[in-house]
């Protein structure tokens, strides 16, 4: 009873979610980009670097890959802390 | 309409992660699912930034003067994944701890024993 | 933990010590072909996961050192990022002070530098960094799993190398 309820509102979801990624804007036609059209100018005359999307992740937008190294860095530590061995009994 | 088909494609994967949460009674499978639901979403990220006719954005690879790709979704998931990697790390260690002390890691056998 | 037949054993034996070349190649020319730092780290994190298919839990924890991993890989790759991202600090902070144009050869102590300056320096020091984390996530799961067998079997079966 309690799994028929959830399947029925788990695929109206599914439905409305279908909806709306359908009208965010046609498979292949982005629109007015000015921020792409000044990375993929400026990437080779600037910075020399062939590879448009590195020079995005290390270069112009290197704020965010200082935060996701600290992720990682903070992640490996943390189960560090988990899996210790116990210092026996009391 | 049918040619939004990648949009649709990310919405049922999107259903089949969420049916996945609440429909099996191993703590394994529930991780699982919630990994089909965090991939489901770096594939939106990468087909919202599709130009029609458009290459590779690496200038070594591609010729002369063909539009490009927009590269800047590519860049976001590439973040996008890491994070997801630290998340399912910690969560299956967690399910390994739950392992120790209770002894199963059944769903509902959980939620009655005590400690 | 039963192991898996002669022909695969082998063949994870083999293949293990590819994968540092070809992990090291994805990560030397980030700023050439696609691929990078983060990509080609976890890569290279695949040799320990082959080893421990081909010689069994016992062997590898005895022969591998976790210090290494996390001082020498993780520690000082981060490291490096940062003092990379500091040193620009006359224009700004994350200036790309090495960049030259990319005709010019320039001679001296910096040709040895690529054309696109901190890009591809900063390539190389993620990708450390995450190789050594990414082994050393590997190594403390395994080894974890140890703890919680109450009495654990005295050796295992079919790792007769």
């Amino acid at each position: 009873m309690k799994k028929t309820i959830f399947i029925v509102a788990a695929i109206i979801l599914g439905a409305l979610v279908c909806g709306a990624l359908d009208n965010i804007h046609t498979f292949g036609e982005p629109g007015k980009t000015p921020m792409d059209d000044y990375f993929l100018a400026n990437s080779l005359k600037t910075l020399s670097t062939e590879n448009v999307v590195t020079s995005i992740v290390f270069d112009y937008r290197g704020f965010d890959t200082i935060g996701e190294a600290a992720v990682l860095f903070t992640a490996v530590c943390s189960i560090g802390a988990i899996f210790r061995e116990g210092r026996g009994k009391h | 309409m049918i040619g939004n088909a990648p949009f649709f494609a990310v919405g049922v994967l999107f259903l089949m992660g969420l049916l996945g949460i609440f429909m099996t009674k191993n703590l394994i499978k529930i991780a699982i699912a919630v990994t089909i639901l965090g991939s489901s979403v770096n594939i939106f990220l990468v087909a919202l930034g599709y130009r029609t006719g458009g290459t590779i954005p690496v200038h070594f690879l591609a010729g002369e003067g063909t539009t490009m790709v927009m590269p800047t979704p590519q860049a976001m998931t590439l973040t996008a994944i890491v994070i997801a990697l630290a998340t399912t790390a910690l969560l299956l260690s967690l399910i390994m701890l739950v392992w120790r002390h209770y002894g199963t890691i059944d769903v509902d056998e959980i939620r009655r024993l005590r400690g | 933990m039963r192991p898996l037949s002669v022909v695969v054993r082998t063949g994870c034996d083999f293949f293990a010590w590819f994968m540092i070349v070809f992990g090291v190649n994805i990560v030397l020319h980030g700023y050439m072909t696609p691929g990078g730092g983060f990509q080609g780290g976890a890569i290279i994190a695949t040799f320990l996961v082959f080893l421990l298919v081909a010689y069994g839990g016992k062997k590898v924890l005895s022969w591998a050192n976790e210090t290494i991993y996390e001082i020498l890989f993780e520690e000082l790759g981060l490291l490096c990022f940062f003092i990379l991202a500091f040193l620009g600090l006359n224009n700004s902070f994350f200036y790309n002070f090495l960049a030259v144009p990319l005709g010019t050869v320039s001679s001296g102590i910096l040709s040895i530098f690529p054309s696109s300056g901190t890009t591809a320096l900063m390539s190389v020091a993620v990708g450390i960094e995450v190789t050594g984390a990414l082994s050393l996530v590997i190594l403390t799961m395994f080894k974890g799993i140890r703890l919680f067998i109450q009495n654990p079997p005295e050796e295992e079966l079919g790792h007769d190398r």
